[in-house]
């Protein structure tokens, strides 16, 4: 095994455990600091594929932004202990059942299928492009020029989201 | 194991004990530094009493903390309770592990010993524990995991007053990091890098970037002292509302380490305004370039550490001279100030970098002191903007306000 094979393994450990963690344990803070470290052994996992710019953003984004305000607004409703299991009766447990065999389907054609041919990189390796254009460089370059479209789209698409919420929550404006 | 591996591994285990090892005596005479500049500006005496100048009182400090009593409360959520200061404290070490602090030194060995075998460098050491590819953005992600500390400290004290200041830490965190990170975007812009020693490289070339990107300082300043959670924006242990905010049921060496946490985020906060915007360990002039040596890379070392140093001591000025912010204040400041000018001022700065690019003016002191002019005209626009008519033209407030 190579030193990037055992870090692997360990990162992989990491994340499946606190996953399983995070939704197993009653008290929400527990669940929500088992979230953060499913997300640090996946910026470690990022790191292992020369993705440094993602595996910031991971750590930035999703650690360091969006987990405190979860944690912000677990605190301010002050949500206690959850007294039983979300899985109740026979129509909770066969959802349940439902959304884990579409999981398991997705994984099985996302194993098979790989990355299509116009995101998968050339000769050259990633080392080699993060080398010559920085790691910012790198993603700016085929987000800002390559996927442009898709990517304004997003973009609008989430814009769309907080003005929903904001009329949601808002009764009058 | 190869001899240069052992290499790499012998000069990065000596260059993070060494880093790391002045960076805590560095927060020591932090302490005992504010303590003395607090009592100068109050017209107090301070610390005088343990060793010349009192210099020693950071190591009684320590001793009388090791040996006080740890109290664990009742309601206390034990695990996180005990975590949640190792939890602050390390993120803020972790930070000043990517920032070049002198120049390359030239050490090149080729030695064997007797059990561990053959040991190669070669070449010039860089002066930087990790010269990482991502750079500031590494001091962006980490520093926001600093919260977590003080969150969990707030949560698990089981103490109303901890768990708002807990509260708080995590809002005031979440606003002021969009602040922070977005003020860093002109770095980016401008040098087309997060590397940070190829930012140092690129300002010694031409000129510091405080002059490209005045604006972006202030604010990154600004949202740095958010971050810290330092006067102004101490908010989450806001003592005349909040006993001591998220520490308020902690003592002994678990209370200290909230202090060394936030003095480590202080010192590392400064040694990167300096590195960013100030040049790094460039020392003015062209004396520094050229060949490594050791005079050359302890005279750089100087350099960074009085930059460092004169941050620091703002800091502390700062901190003794305003009072705190109301809540809503902070909020306000945050999202309807901070936010709004920061992106405006990429918007321009953005447009500038692209007209300078496509009328062909290249990199170099020439389009720094351009960008210097831009910058220029900004400021007295901010200024003027955020003044209302109080301070510049403020003789005809006066005259109405007098009617």
């Amino acid at each position: 095994m190579t030193h990037v094979e055992i870090v692997f393994w360990i990162t992989a450990v990491v994340a499946i455990a606190s996953a399983f963690l995070c939704i197993t344990r009653r008290s929400p803070v527990a669940s929500a600091l088992w979230l953060v470290s499913t997300m640090f052994a996946l910026a470690v996992m990022f790191l292992l594929l020369d993705a440094h710019f993602i595996a910031a953003m991971q750590v930035l984004v999703y650690a360091g932004a969006i987990m405190v305000l979860f944690l912000f607004v677990i605190m301010l409703l002050n949500v206690g202990r959850a007294s039983s299991s979300d899985m109740v009766g026979w129509v909770g447990r066969l959802v349940m059942a439902a959304i884990a065999v579409v999981l398991a389907a997705e994984l099985w054609v996302l194993s098979r299928a790989g990355p299509s041919a116009d995101v998968r990189l050339g000769a050259e390796s990633v080392s080699q492009l993060a080398a010559e254009q920085g790691a910012v460089g790198m993603i700016g370059e085929s987000l800002f020029r390559v996927f442009l479209v898709p990517f304004e789209i997003t973009s609008v698409l989430l814009l769309a989201a907080i003005v929903g919420a904001v009329v949601l929550a808002k009764r009058r404006l | 194991m190869t001899p240069e591996l052992k290499g790499f591994l012998l000069v990065s285990g000596i260059k993070v004990s060494v880093a790391f090892g002045t960076l805590f005596l560095i927060i020591a005479f932090v302490t005992w530094l504010e303590r003395r500049v607090a009592a100068w500006i109050q017209n107090r005496i301070g610390p005088n009493r343990v060793g010349p100048f009192g210099l020693f009182q950071p190591i009684a400090d320590g001793i009388k903390n090791f040996v006080k009593e740890e109290l664990l409360p009742g309601q206390a959520d034990r695990t996180l309770f005990i975590l949640a200061p190792a939890m602050a404290f390390v993120p803020s070490l972790l930070l000043f592990a990517v920032i070049p602090f002198a120049a390359p030194l030239p050490v090149s060995f080729d030695f064997t010993l007797p059990v561990l075998g053959r040991f190669v460098h070669v070449g010039p050491v860089s002066m930087v524990i990790a010269d990482l590819p991502i750079g500031f953005l590494f001091i962006l992600a980490i520093s926001s995991l600093a919260v977590y500390g003080i969150v969990f400290a707030g949560w698990s004290s089981g103490n109303k007053y901890s768990l708002l200041g807990g509260l708080r830490s995590s809002a005031q965190m979440v606003s002021y990091e969009i602040a922070m990170g977005m003020s860093l975007v002109p770095v980016l812009l401008v040098g087309g890098n997060v590397k940070l020693t190829e930012l140092v490289r690129l300002q010694q070339d031409s000129l510091w970037f405080i002059l490209a990107l005045t604006v972006g300082f202030v604010l990154f300043a600004i949202s740095a002292l958010a971050e810290n959670n330092r006067l102004p924006f101490d908010l989450p242990e806001a003592e005349g509302e909040l006993v001591g905010g998220y520490h308020t049921e902690y003592s002994s060496m678990r209370f200290a380490t909230f202090f060394l946490a936030e003095y480590g985020a202080l010192v590392t906060m400064s040694a990167l305004m300096a590195t960013l915007f100030f040049g790094g360990w460039d020392i003015p002039g062209s004396w520094d370039e050229g060949e490594p040596s050791v005079i050359v890379s302890l005279a750089t070392l100087a350099m960074f550490l009085a930059k460092t140093f004169f941050f620091i001591l703002c800091y502390i000025w700062i901190r003794w001279t305003l009072p705190r912010f109301r809540f809503d204040q902070l909020m306000a400041l945050g999202w309807k100030v901070m936010l709004p000018l920061v992106l405006t001022y990429i918007m321009i700065l953005a447009t500038a970098v692209w007209a300078f690019d496509t009328a062909g003016l290249a990199f170099g002191r020439t389009y720094v002191v351009a960008l210097f002019g831009v910058n220029v005209v900004l400021l007295l626009a901010i200024l003027w903007g955020l003044d209302r008519n109080r301070i510049i033209w403020g003789q005809r407030l006066t005259r109405e306000g007098s009617v």
